[in-house]
């Protein structure tokens, strides 16, 4: 095989995933490059832990193909589990064993020999840093030590694919940033695939994000570009004294603003003016204010934090982007 | 086969190293003890195993539970089942390999009760052929408790109901052919067969029925066969 910076390394096609009559999952399509970072963004419940399972083969698709690898996870499932690294969102350790026992275990279930696996326990053991903690019982670790066992086993047989599912969920906001730069070193030599509700992560993580909401793919992009194309439609605050129902209008006629709303403070409204793309248009509103001989008291642009795109484009207007 | 022998080995360690494992042979040393001594304490005593081969019926109906009730129960609650089915691991050798540890689990129960038996050569002259078939019956009986013990651990995350459904059902086959006098004909014969007691009894008496030995294998497989069709709906749900 190629090893291109371009070879894509995760196909998925169509895929669809129906839970008796509900569908989790619908119409997915993208691929991943090698080497590449992806963030699968989306309120809980959108389909990411649905699509990582069918990812690893744990569960079918009930249509579309996914391929991993060049392996389809259906005909091929034994080959792709052979080629991905999982971290689940339960991460999934046996309590009963001890760190280094516990790894040795999921090396020899991947078919790995004695030799590689020593040499693998000792590199995953310095990377998670988990040196002090290589004869613990893991039943006795805390829960940000156990998700750098999880992580240590989803890299232990160097996986081309690794598919995180909420890899930073419920530890510390130390483990937190420690985890997330583990995560971004990967990118280059694994293709990461990995699942979060939190935005910030994604810009810091990811070279590419999809936003997903109940199902559907509502966006995918670079995190700015995302940003960059959200921001396309601005928004300005302004305060105004003078008659409600007439600057209501006034603003809307206004060429390029797309809405207007009003939120009431005694004889002040304040007006949430939405514009299209790059229209500046804060000298018209001042103007139109002046003339109208109502009175100005604040004009104020407005970014959209990511957060606010998130809820924008799963909340207010999905399938609009 | 690679996969099942690291999965068993796994199980074994883990079973050896909690303290069930000694419990367990405890509880079942002393109950062969206790009816091995009675059996051969009567006014004409007999210098057979048979006081203890017999019971082993109904002990191991509840200790096989109890042995294979975490095999599969505790995958599901841990989430590891989701790793074992995301390796590079075919779902009957996830079985397979379950399977194996508690037949070994099973075989250390009997390790203890070789004292017994010793015991029994010491002191008179036993006919040495019906105590290895004996051995050799509950060792097939054994096996076919677990594999129903390991098919009601697949069922859920929980392993009390695994434990209580499996003893639910060794306990009706093993009394299905007290019912054979209030059915007719054929059902009598059909109870008769798939009681997984009366097939011991020829074991116990020396006789090693290959009838008996296929049915114990026949009957292991189909649970078997079940619990990895069990492991593989967890795909489709």
């Amino acid at each position: 095989m190629q090893d291109t910076p371009t070879t894509p390394m995760i196909e998925v096609d169509n895929l669809t995933k129906y839970y008796g009559d509900f569908p989790a999952v619908e119409n997915l399509s993208f691929t991943v490059n090698k080497g590449e970072i992806l963030g699968f963004l989306g309120p809980n419940a959108a389909g990411k832990t649905t699509t990582m399972r069918v990812l690893t083969g744990f569960m079918p698709p009930t249509s579309g193909s996914v391929k991993i690898a060049g392996f389809d996870v259906v005909d091929q499932s034994l080959e792709v589990r052979r080629h991905i690294g999982y971290l689940p969102e339960t991460v999934p350790l046996y309590t009963e064993m001890n760190v280094t026992e516990y790894l040795d275990f999921m090396g020899q279930l991947r078919g790995m020999d004695k030799q590689w696996r020593r040499r693998r326990i000792s590199d995953v053991i310095g990377i998670c840093r988990l040196e002090e903690y290589r004869s613990s019982f893991i039943g006795k670790l805390s829960k940000g030590f156990r998700q750098r066992v999880g992580i240590a086993q989803a890299i232990l047989h160097e996986p081309e694919v690794l598919i995180m599912d909420e890899p930073t969920i419920g530890i510390d906001p130390i483990q937190v940033v420690e985890t997330r730069n583990l995560i971004k070193g990967f990118g280059g030599e694994h293709t990461v695939i990995l699942s979060t509700h939190i935005l910030p992560e994604v810009s810091m993580v990811c070279e590419r994000v999809i936003i997903i909401h109940e199902g559907q793919v509502v966006a995918i992009d670079r995190p700015d570009n995302l940003a960059e194309r959200l921001r396309g439609t601005e928004r300005i605050e302004v305060d105004i004294r003078g008659p409600a129902a007439q600057v209501m209008s006034a603003l809307r006629d206004i060429p390029g603003v797309q809405e207007v709303t009003r939120t009431d403070r005694e004889d002040v409204g304040i007006y949430n003016i939405e514009t299209t793309s790059g229209a500046d248009l804060r000298e018209q509103i001042s103007n139109l204010v002046h003339e109208r001989g109502w009175g100005l008291l604040r004009l104020q642009p407005i970014q959209m934090s990511l957060e606010e795109i998130f809820l924008r484009l799963t909340v207010t207007e999905p399938g609009t982007v | 086969m690679k996969n099942t022998l690291v999965i068993a080995w796994k199980e074994t360690r883990t079973y050896f190293v909690s303290p069930m494992a000694y419990i367990v042979m405890a509880v079942y040393a002393a109950l062969a003890a206790y009816y091995f001594v009675t059996s051969i304490s009567g006014v004409l005593p007999e210098a057979t195993i048979r006081g203890y081969i017999l019971p082993t019926t109904f002990i191991f109906t509840l200790l096989s539970p109890i042995i294979t009730m975490r095999l599969l129960a505790e995958e599901q609650k841990l989430g590891t089942l989701e790793l074992l089915m995301t390796s590079p691991v075919r779902d009957y050798e996830i079985v397979m390999g379950k399977f194996l540890a508690s037949m070994t689990s099973l075989i250390s129960l009997l390790v203890p009760t070789a004292y017994l038996a010793i015991v029994l050569v010491w002191f008179a002259s036993p006919d040495m052929g019906p105590m290895l078939s004996g051995y050799l019956g509950i060792i097939f009986f054994g096996m076919a408790t677990l594999s129903v013990g390991l098919f009601a651990s697949s069922l859920s995350g929980n392993q009390i109901v695994a434990a209580v459904v499996a003893m639910g059902i060794l306990l009706l086959l093993s009394i299905i052919d007290l019912a054979t006098s209030y059915v007719g004909s054929i059902f009598t014969e059909i109870f008769l067969q798939i009681s997984i007691t009366t097939h011991l009894e020829s074991f116990a008496r020396g006789v090693i029925d290959t009838h008996d030995m296929v049915f114990y294998l026949i009957f292991t497989t189909f649970m078997l066969f079940l619990t990895v069709r069990s492991l593989e709906s967890r795909r489709w749900r």
